[in-house]
């Protein structure tokens, strides 16, 4: 493409094999206000 | 949908449903800006051969899922609901008087009282009794300030460690705590047992001193700067992070992180207060174009420290790791505030999160009867990013998830209703978050 660079395929999917919910609750982690998740890691592929 | 926004000299497309970022030239940006409008891409000041290009560009990216995708439908969870995170409030009762403590300086508008044992016990029973198949828990020692009830805390933590092995889970104990009461021995045990350890510290002397006194008036950081600084030297590998608060005080929160990095933290986290509008610190919508432009700021300054090994530092908000990220299903229900996540008072009662605690049309239970709200906790749950006007539309939905779930009831009016300039902070810092980690590519 001579206009567009794909710097991120996509990423957000119902495929992804999770919703395991062995992860931290957001507002554990740092913040205790602000909910936000584009900062938490997947717990099951940080093992 | 597509999220169009200029980052330092980048034009960046995010296709919000499948997460792909685009880089764009000048005349592409031009024509998705019209395109997203609405409007003719060849009346967008861009020659018509130049825009046939872009629009043949576009059908490729089209064609291949990452422009304009469809929504994807969420998973359920595994396992069923479960409770897999406890707000453990330890201590109603604290040795400072922050100027915006959303917790009426720790007493949460109720008696000053610190919890018993016995209470924090049958918590944490309730927690292995509800967490279902879930192996890691979370408990965070919490108050007012922790500190205040230190043997208590060092009690449940223990008491944790057995019910770890009756019931084959992990537990991560955290703490958040202003520092005032910290030495050696509580040093030792926090940087042994606790998974995370959240301080409570404004960044400058000045900000900080104004902000946080002490129940004399008195300024608390030269308190517990060396305390602070001893506790994270000891952490290792483990985690931490300093948590500021900024408020129309300081706008220029950037010489907070800078004052922070200073003393040698490198894991920080500064939050904006959310306040009523009556408040004389809270922050208003004349102040987001400035608050905008100093995260701008701050997102350069961060940049350029990140390339040098001593200045390299992170900041909380700015992380973002689109491949290693959480799963759709968590980026849709968020903080799991009163379903998955519970807060305990001194008292024994349950609320969906320590935000809501003190508020008695949200208390979910008790532990003496702990059959909780069946009503709330459909509430909380059918409350997500798929269901609320405002998220369905809103390109930041993925990464915000919804925001806070109290700071909507308080401040934006109802469950349903997240609280305006929080979104658009949000908003702001998923862009510099997203421009950064082009950057950094």
């Amino acid at each position: 493409m001579k206009h567009i660079e794909t710097v991120q395929k996509p990423c957000i999917k119902a495929g992804k094999n999770t919703a395991c919910g062995e992860c931290q609750a957001s507002c554990q982690s740092a913040c205790k206000t602000s909910c936000t998740v584009a900062n938490q890691k997947c717990a099951k592929e940080e093992k | 949908m597509i999220h169009s926004f200029k980052f330092q000299n980048r034009n960046v497309l995010l296709d919000v449903e499948s997460g792909a970022i685009h880089t764009v030239d000048d005349a592409a940006f031009a024509v998705v800006f019209a395109l997203e409008r609405g409007l003719d891409p060849y009346a967008a000041g861009v020659d018509a051969g130049t825009v046939s290009e872009v629009l043949a560009d576009l059908e490729e990216l089209k064609s291949s899922g990452a422009f304009e995708t469809e929504t994807p439908t969420a998973p359920e969870i595994l396992g069923g609901s479960a409770i897999k995170s406890m707000c453990l409030h330890v201590a109603h009762d604290c040795n400072l008087r922050c100027r915006y403590c959303f917790a009426a300086t720790g007493d949460f508008h109720g008696e000053r009282m610190l919890m018993s044992f016995e209470t924090g016990k049958r918590a944490l029973d309730f927690l292995m009794e509800r967490s279902g198949t879930r192996q890691h828990l979370e408990v965070d020692l919490f108050g007012g300030e922790p500190l205040m009830n230190w043997d208590v805390c060092k009690q449940l933590v223990a008491y944790g460690r057995e019910l770890e092995k009756k019931f084959n889970k992990i537990i991560h104990f955290t703490i958040t705590t202003n520092c005032v009461a910290l030495d050696d021995e509580k040093i030792d045990f926090i940087n042994r047992e606790m998974h995370n350890v959240v301080i409570s510290l404004d960044g400058r002397k000045e900000i900080h001193d104004a902000l946080r006194p002490t129940v004399n008036g008195k300024g608390s950081f030269d308190i517990i700067l060396n305390s602070a600084k001893k506790l994270v030297a000891g952490r290792g590998d483990k985690e931490y992070y300093i948590r500021g608060t900024f408020t129309r005080e300081n706008l220029d929160f950037l010489e907070d992180v800078k004052a922070l990095t200073g003393f040698g933290f490198d894991q920080i986290s500064i939050e904006p207060a959310v306040l009523p509008d009556d408040s004389p610190y809270s922050l208003l919508p004349e102040h987001i174009e400035r608050i905008n432009a100093e995260y701008d700021a701050l997102a350069d300054y961060y940049i350029e420290a990140r390339k040098s090994h001593d200045m390299w530092f992170n900041f909380f908000h700015f992380m973002f790791d689109p491949d290693g990220g959480p799963c759709l299903r968590k980026r849709i229900n968020g903080c799991g505030a009163g379903t998955e996540y519970v807060a305990v008072t001194p008292e024994g009662d349950i609320y969906p999160c320590h935000q809501f605690v003190g508020m008695q049309d949200y208390k979910l239970g008790t532990l003496d009867k702990p059959a909780l709200r069946t009503d709330l906790q459909e509430a909380f749950l059918g409350c997500n990013v798929c269901t609320k006007d405002t998220c369905k539309s809103c390109w930041a939905k993925y990464y915000c998830s919804g925001g806070c779930m109290a700071n909507a009831v308080l401040y934006g009016g109802a469950l349903e209703t997240p609280h305006e300039i929080s979104c658009q902070l949000m908003q702001k810092r998923i862009e510099c978050a997203i421009g950064i980690y082009l950057s950094e590519q």
